[in-house]
């Protein structure tokens, strides 16, 4: 599929468009990366050596360490909503601006 | 094929349902004069599935068509499949029985699965959507000696899917057997059949179909029985938990998991105590290194991959994701109230009796709920529950069985063997029918073979190897310019053998000098104890007597267990690998064989440097990043 193929990848490449999708993507997509994968390991973190603050009651018998847990579920689901409003408002327009100017020799 | 198929079906359903009519009843969680609900349950929900199959036949007419539905699933539908294809039994069954053993842990547990799905959602879901066609090799191989990362790719696509195959057939056997008594190898067959049905004639769409059903069944129980648990409380969660630490089974509960220590300690800190970390993960490093292994080895699992081939454009593909993280993260929310719920109500020691693991706290609470074991509602929750877990472990069989069968005939026959060659439409659906055969009659084999085997080992094993060997590759192939045939043949290998062999020397496999010392101290302990219990049961204090008895029972149990292992490990100091004490103490060598991955991968790539991989890091990167020429997934 990817011989005979008419779209010239070098020049989506070189395109300034490109260029600005590839720089707020990477770091956009890494910054939460890392950020989910920190707040999820400090939960285990948390639970093996802080004990005595997970413990801690807050609201009747639930603790800081069952509030945190729930608080990993809002977290992630935080974090996809916020990546999928920015990327459908942001990323797919610029993609899509992309193909519709380069795709024009592709008659698939 | 059509016609054939609804003889075939007919003839299938009689037989299936034949084999649950074997009147087997014995051990079964089922009240007496009840069986016959179970027997419609199933029937109506096996019926549904099949109905399904049916139309799906009709449909699957291209290699597209029998790996990924043509493409034209959406994003709603896949979220839900991807949902269905991920809440296995261990997941679904496993976690809700560990709350309600170990409280605050279990819980603990089941957030690294929903976050595992952030990594997807980032990297891979929509570049894979971009570059791949049908398998996880179709990326692996885009820009590379296709030969060489189809076989690896195929290698471990086989892998992984069978350590999950495996723990699915087994657990799936044990737990039919267990709550509706027919016998673990009828189990299994019936499993197998089920789903090669499905598999063979459905393909992918009937596959997804089945999966949709299968979760959104699992999502309505959940959500019945947890409105029925929660709503004495008013809905308020401090209420519940409140009323779930003041019970004295789920404090006697803490006491027996805390030994010594909780002699010091009053019923009600005993209570919090099953809301306090620390009771099921002894050694934090464990846990980190399982939790790597789920967080990243998810995005390496085929059959997840494989989904996202199934809708049309990237942005379905990043739709259902989000889907399945909503699914997903609400049925784990959910779990919190099934675990809790049933420690309360139904109480851990129970629970443990009837299953080790704590897998069916899920349906016993369920049959409680409903009334009790001698109540026709509570009888009727128990067996839809049931039903619902069996459609469970056949749906996720059969996401695993068509991952594989697309690795054997897509990737090895089309793409090695007959390379260069014009295979027909066809035939590819006809070879990748025979590959779904082939792999569905070793499921069925493995399954039987493998009575008995730790689960949770080789689930661990299928999320270790998809970690350390599939992610590193997927990811750089992605992501990195100079990542080439080199690095993937590297990762893959050095990935696999490093999580299989770290996993043989672990803690994990059974050390007959460690069993046979323990069993020893166990004996040694004996006549003071029982001494003890003795004095204390002839006690006038009713109480104290029959606390007695009950630790006599216990000590017993516990004397003839160690003398039965002393009797069976006899003269044998190591264990199957040849050792006598692990060479490796971390439980999961994700930790380990993660950055091993990695690693390879690197080396791999910059010891075999690879002009044309580098040249199409261009068509790559622009591919994936504006889904231009996305394959439409029409046969060639």
């Amino acid at each position: 599929m990817a011989t005979n193929d008419p779209v010239d990848w070098d020049a989506i490449i070189r395109d300034p468009r490109f260029q600005q999708l590839h720089s707020r993507k990477t770091l956009f997509l890494w910054g939460l990366m890392v950020l989910s994968v920190v707040y999820y390991f400090l939960l285990p973190i948390g639970a093996a050596y802080f004990q005595d603050l997970m413990k801690i009651r807050v609201w009747g018998v639930i603790n800081v360490g069952l509030l945190f847990a729930l608080s990993e579920f809002v977290v992630a689901w935080a974090i996809a909503l916020y990546y999928s409003r920015r990327a459908g408002r942001e990323f797919d327009q610029l993609a899509a601006q992309i193909v519709a100017d380069h795709a024009k020799s592709d008659k698939d | 094929m059509t016609s054939n198929f609804k003889h075939i079906a007919l003839v299938a359903l009689t037989a299936v349902c034949g084999a649950f009519s074997v009147p087997a009843f014995a051990q079964s969680g089922v009240g007496e004069g009840y069986q016959w609900l179970t027997f419609t349950t199933f029937a109506v929900v096996i019926a549904i599935t099949m109905y399904v199959t049916y139309l799906a036949a009709k449909r699957v007419r291209s290699a597209s068509d029998f790996y990924t539905a043509g493409g034209g699933v959406s994003g709603l539908q896949n979220g839900w499949a991807i949902a269905g294809d991920y809440l296995s039994a261990a997941s679904f069954l496993g976690i809700a029985g560990l709350i309600s053993l170990y409280g605050y842990d279990g819980f603990m547990y089941s957030v690294g699965w929903l976050v595992a799905y952030i990594t997807v959602l980032l990297l891979i879901a929509e570049p894979c959507r971009n570059i791949g066609r049908y398998t996880l090799s179709d990326i692996l191989s885009y820009r590379n000696d296709p030969r060489r990362t189809r076989i690896v790719g195929a290698l471990s696509t086989v892998t992984v899917s069978t350590f999950y195959l495996t723990a699915q057939m087994v657990g799936g056997g044990v737990l039919v057997k267990t709550l509706i008594g027919i016998n673990y190898e009828t189990s299994v067959v019936c499993v197998g059949i089920l789903m090669l049905l499905y598999v063979l004639f459905g393909g992918m769409v009937a596959t997804t179909w089945v999966q949709i059903i299968k979760a959104v069944l699992l999502v309505c129980a959940s959500v019945i029985i947890v409105m029925l648990v929660w709503a004495p409380y008013g809905f308020s969660l401090p209420a519940f938990l409140a009323d779930v630490v003041a019970d004295p089974k789920v404090q006697a509960r803490v006491a027996t998991l805390l030994g010594d220590p909780a002699k010091s300690m009053t019923a009600a800190e005993l209570g919090q105590r099953f809301l306090e970390p620390g009771l099921y993960f002894k050694a934090p490093i464990d846990q980190i290194s399982l939790g790597m292994a789920l967080v990243f080895g998810t995005a390496g699992l085929p059959h997840i991959l494989m989904r996202f081939f199934t809708v049309p454009t990237a942005q379905q593909a990043r739709r259902s994701v989000v889907w399945a993280m909503a699914i997903i993260g609400g049925f784990y929310v959910l779990t919190l109230f099934l675990g809790f719920g049933a420690a309360k109500n139904v109480g851990p020691a129970n629970i443990a009796a009837v299953d080790a693991g704590g897998n069916l706290a899920g349906p016993l609470l369920a049959q409680y709920i409903g009334g009790g074991p001698n109540s026709f509602f509570g009888n009727f929750m128990l067996a839809f529950v049931s039903a619902v877990a069996f459609a469970t472990i056949v749906a996720v069989v059969a996401g695993l069985v068509l991952a594989s069968a697309s690795a054997m005939a897509h990737d090895l026959y089309v793409g090695v063997f007959r390379a260069g060659q014009e295979v027909s439409a066809r035939g590819q659906v006809f070879a990748a029918r025979v590959a779904t055969v082939i792999v569905g009659a070793m499921s069925i084999g493995i399954g039987i073979a493998c009575k008995g085997q730790n689960v949770a080992v080789l689930v661990g094993l299928a999320f270790a190897v998809a970690a350390s060997a599939n992610f590193p590759c997927v990811l750089l192939t992605l992501y990195w310019k100079r990542c080439n045939t080199g690095g993937i043949v590297a990762g893959i290998l050095v990935g696999t053998i490093a999580a299989v062999g770290l996993t043989l020397v672990s803690p994990n496999l059974t050390y007959p000098l460690a069993v046979k010392a323990a069993a020893h101290k166990v004996l040694d302990a004996e006549p003071a104890k029982r001494s003890a219990a003795e004095t204390a049961a002839a006690s006038d204090d009713a109480a104290v007597a029959g606390k007695a008895k009950k630790d006599l029972a216990a000590l017993d149990k516990a004397v003839a267990k160690a003398k039965a292992d002393i009797a069976k490990w006899g003269d044998e100091t190591t264990s199957f690998m040849g050792l006598e004490k692990p060479l490796f103490e971390l439980k999961n060598p994700g930790l380990i064989s993660i950055p091993l991955g990695f690693l390879a991968v690197l080396l791999g790539s910059l010891l075999f440097r690879d002009q044309r991989a580098e040249e199409m890091w261009n068509e790559v990167y622009a591919r994936q990043n504006t889904g231009l020429r996305v394959s439409k997934s029409t046969a060639h």
